[in-house]
């Protein structure tokens, strides 16, 4: 057993049994915790894995409570019944801002739901069938096999076996497919789009199931208080619960729970001493809450949770099923060598002023090592953006196995087989090597979030992360499978993306300076290995300045001087070739 | 709606657009050269008008303590980073700058408060009192984190607001407050009478876009301050300290939000905590213009006002849900009109 494992079993352990033997305030005040820990996880989900910020959250736990208040007190619908009333309605609302939110830049997201959260608030105070400020009453129990459950001592087991059921859904969701996509929406799209991730459809994703956790936090609200008014669902406490991830850990799921606990204490005990501390009666705890989170996010960012993992045993590994019982991917099928590939025409980049890439040609045939050279500054990288969609071409066209595919967004480039590492690497530092790699090979599962929070995809994880270990351990990175990427030296980081590359199964293959911080062997290791894809039928276009490297493996090459392809021929030829000797070593006067 | 009503509606949705502009601006000010959303804007709203209050009551109000604190704790982070680096001439004079002004502005206060001074005294007074928080703040709290993503700048931006609001409460308790208008003058124009007071605060709101414009266009820190907003690491090295603009970037909001507070305390009721929605509705005016644009923002803020104004007439008690819920459809137009938004931010 793990010793993650022990502490989670004994924290379990003391949570079932806490009713049995603490008084009746401690199950209130854990109750309310359990009720804060769905919401907060949501905003852990949202700002610590997916970088993102949303004020509405307690706007959803609102929609949650008043669609159950209404329902239930004017319609006479079971409790039952109404969670997934509430739910729909919160998707629907969640669907709407994110649509309209999170194509632009990070920071719209947050102003959209400090709006939305002000209007729902004023909506909940001000329509007339909802009881205004004063709210509504008589909101039934909840009611399991004819036993009401009105007493906190009854409702706390609901409660936590839901929050506890939450927790461990976004953890399954977070350990998977779906998960590892998700987890690298922090950084940038550019490198998980070219993996064939939509980004855009992951971030509504989990702003959706953030909101839907709220939701039910708000349903539960509902029927263990029998009563809602607007207040519960201000801004503030939206405000709070977003403090509560960070305080806690945003970055770790049961960071939530610490920081759903440390401010619903915090808050209890405040809201007790500061109004006799100051002689009046007010909403103190904010100034404190303000303050402390200043103080947190300027000196430890993280949140306890990382800092206690140090003390405790919290780490958790990917677990690795055993090579032989993942089943293989299933693979594309190899086109013969020698047909047409990749054909450039004309293509043109501009910036402003600055062509940096001028109606460039060149054909590619299957089966081919092509070698793109050319001095610093020539727009070999330039290129390999426009032909991988990172970059919208300014004129030109980009035909790849006879379909036009510039214009495409680069995931569509990706699914059509076109794999590639970057000259800067662009690796999630903090991800395993191996979840790095896995990310690779997005296109090639199919499960889904709620299959993979529900742990139904088992079986293609398995396959997923096999084939990943597998690309890992063909560039020389089986021992490090584990180890956070970012720990990696910048040779070895460049190595990975090739196998991130590979796990795509592609049938072209781009790498940009792969050899760059290389030491020789590994070079001779990488040839080797490139020379037998070769020999597979991936075609492999190759962006390097070691021309000892480049001369010994590419069967043509093209080479870019300012923006323009100067040569193009075998490697022999173009050695020779006079432009080419000019741009390299300067012209003889 | 008769033509008349609808003359008057527009009269009061300028007035109030008018001011939600001036804290657009700011806004889009702190935004471009800080990274900063500036959530707490509206406090210093709050703040002034609650401070003019109490010194047109002729007492000595809670800015003054708000003030004195805000400074001993800057000069306390002040001089143990100067002390660390050994650097003891700065910590004294940050000492002489963040104890020495507000203590002097302080006995100004004490003195002349009970005496209660003329309005344009008490303007005064009211601005020297609630400026300086500005660049206080961004010392204890922004200043620290000059190199913090978007997102970690908005939760301190946010958390700065809770701490400001819960000061606003100790320090002005939980009374609202509504001073007299500036002047009881009324024109007739034509069909309409505009009061004296709408001129007064659509004037003033001009004038200062006017000074902003003049400041960022004419002077050596307004053009350093633009230089930031365009590439922090060039001003850098053409020695504009990235510090010094978010400085003098939070001290011209709070000088706009103290400004805008007093030109709304005869309008509205303010209590310690309704400056906040009024900042935020200059916020959603910003956003209009994706909160880059100050010309676009200004006109954002405009049509809040007459949004609110309009919607107060229609359903007056959903007239908050109105504004911030067409904040939705000005996004989903910002979001059409985007193309491939690449931002690569650190993790």
């Amino acid at each position: 057993m793990t010793g993650a494992r022990v502490t989670g079993l004994v924290a379990l352990a003391v949570l079932a049994t806490a009713p049995l033997y603490v008084p009746e305030f401690y199950v209130t005040l854990l109750n309310y915790i359990g009720l804060a820990t769905l919401v907060a996880l949501g905003c852990s989900l949202i700002t610590g894995v997916g970088g993102m910020t949303s004020f509405g959250q307690a706007a959803f736990v609102g929609v949650g409570a008043y669609t159950t208040a209404v329902l239930t007190t004017q319609a006479g619908w079971s409790p039952w019944l109404t969670v997934f009333a509430g739910l729909a309605v919160t998707a629907a609302i969640a669907l709407v801002l994110g649509a309209v939110t999170l194509r632009l830049s990070g920071h719209f997201l947050p102003v959209g739901t400090i709006a939305w959260g002000i209007s729902i608030y004023y909506l909940f105070a001000n329509v007339d069938g909802l009881g205004g400020q004063t709210g509504l009453t008589g909101i039934p129990p909840l009611k399991i096999a004819g036993h009401a459950l009105d007493s906190g001592r009854d409702f706390y087991y609901v409660i936590w076996l839901i929050a506890v059921a939450g927790l461990s859904s976004v953890q399954n969701l977070l350990d998977s497919r779906a998960g590892r996509a998700i987890r690298s929406l922090r950084g940038g799209a550019t490198m998980a789009e070219s993996c064939g991730v939509d980004t855009h459809r992951y971030r509504i994703v989990i702003f959706v199931y953030a909101a839907l956790l709220a939701s039910v936090s708000g349903w539960l609200y509902g029927h263990l208080i029998r009563f809602v008014n607007p207040s519960p669902f201000s801004l503030n406490l939206s405000i709070e619960y977003l403090f509560m991830a960070v305080v806690g850990g945003a970055t770790h799921v049961w960071g939530a729970v610490v920081g759903a606990t440390v401010l619903t204490v915090l808050k209890q005990w405040l809201q007790d001493v500061l109004p006799r501390l100051l002689g009046a009666s007010g909403n103190y705890e904010i100034i404190v809450f303000g303050m402390l989170m200043v103080l947190l996010l300027q000196r430890a960012r993280t949140g306890i949770l990382p800092v206690a993992a140090r003390f405790l045993p919290l780490e958790r590994k990917v677990a690795l099923p055993a090579a032989a019982a993942a089943a293989a991917l299933p693979a594309r099928d190899k086109q013969p060598a020698g047909g047409a590939l990749l054909e450039v025409r004309a293509v043109t980049k501009q910036f402003g002023g600055l062509v940096a890439v001028n109606k460039v040609s060149f054909a590619m045939r299957q089966g081919e090592i092509l070698g793109l050279i050319g001095p610093n500054g020539a727009g070999k990288s330039t290129l390999f953006n426009l032909v991988t969609g990172v970059l919208p071409a300014t004129g030109g066209e980009v035909w790849f196995c006879g379909e036009r595919i510039d214009g495409l967004p680069s995931r569509e480039i990706a699914r059509r087989g076109v794999a590639r590492t970057f000259q800067h690497v662009l690796i999630r530092p903090r991800m395993s090597v191996i979840e790095n790699a896995a990310i690779g090979a997005h296109l090639r599962g199919h499960a889904g979030v709620l299959s993979a929070a529900l742990r139904l995809e088992r079986r293609e994880e398995a396959a997923l992360l096999n084939e990943a270990r597998r690309q890992l351990e063909r560039v020389g990175l089986g021992g490090q499978l584990d180890l956070a990427a970012g720990s990696l030296p910048l040779g070895a980081q460049r190595l990975l993306e090739v196998a991130r590359a590979l796990a795509a199964d592609p049938v072209l293959l781009l790498l940009d300076e792969p050899a760059a911080g290389l030491r020789y062997q590994e070079k001779r290791g990488l040839a080797q290995l490139l020379r037998q894809l070769r020999r597979d039928g991936v075609s492999i276009l190759l962006v390097e300045h070691d021309m000892d490297f480049v001369m010994n493996l590419v069967d043509r090459l093209v080479v870019m001087d300012f923006g323009e392809r100067i040569a193009e021929g075998l490697p022999r030829e173009v050695q020779t070739d006079p432009a080419v000797v000019e741009a390299y070593l300067g012209g003889v006067e | 709606m008769d033509f008349q009503i609808a003359l008057l509606l527009t009269q009061d949705g300028l007035t109030n657009g008018a001011i939600y502009a001036l804290l657009a601006l700011a806004t889009v000010l702190v935004f471009v050269v800080t990274r900063v959303l500036y959530v707490p804007q509206g406090e210093f709203v709050s703040y002034a008008a609650l401070t003019l209050a109490s010194l047109q009551l002729g007492k000595v109000p809670g800015t003054v303590w708000l003030l004195l604190c805000a400074g001993a704790a800057t000069a306390l982070v002040d001089g143990v980073a100067a002390a660390r680096e050994g650097r003891l001439r700065l910590a004294v004079r940050s000492i002489l700058i963040n104890i020495g002004l507000p203590a002097a502005v302080a006995a100004l206060v004490f003195w002349l408060a009970p005496r209660t001074p003329p309005l344009l005294v008490q303007v005064f007074l009211t601005l020297v009192l609630v400026i300086p928080l500005g660049a206080m703040i961004y010392r204890l709290a922004f200043q620290p984190l000059q190199q913090a993503s978007v997102l970690v700048l908005l939760i301190v931006a946010v958390a700065v607001h809770f701490a400001l609001q819960g000061l606003g409460l100790v320090f002005f308790g939980p009374e609202g407050a509504r001073t007299p208008p500036f002047t009881d003058a009324r024109f007739e124009l034509g069909f309409i009478t505009v009061s004296g007071q709408s001129l007064c605060v659509v004037a003033a709101s001009l004038a200062f876009i006017l000074v902003l414009y003049l400041f960022f266009g004419r002077t050596v820190y307004g053009k350093a301050l633009r230089a930031t907003a365009v590439n922090r690491t060039g001003a850098r090295l053409v020695g504009i300290s990235t510090s010094l603009a978010g400085k003098l970037a939070f001290t011209l909001a709070a000088a706009i939000g103290a400004v805008s507070g007093v030109l709304i305390a005869p309008i509205a009721t303010i209590y310690y905590d309704s400056g906040f929605l009024v900042g935020l509705k200059g916020f959603v005016g910003s956003v209009v213009g994706g909160i880059v644009s100050y010309p676009l923002a200004a006109v954002g803020a405009v049509l809040v006002g007459m949004l609110e104004s309009f919607g107060s007439f229609w359903a007056s008690a959903l007239k908050e849900v109105i504004v911030f819920t067409s904040l939705i459809p000005f996004l989903l137009w910002l979001s059409l009109r985007a193309r491939h938004v690449e931002e690569e931010e650190d993790e």
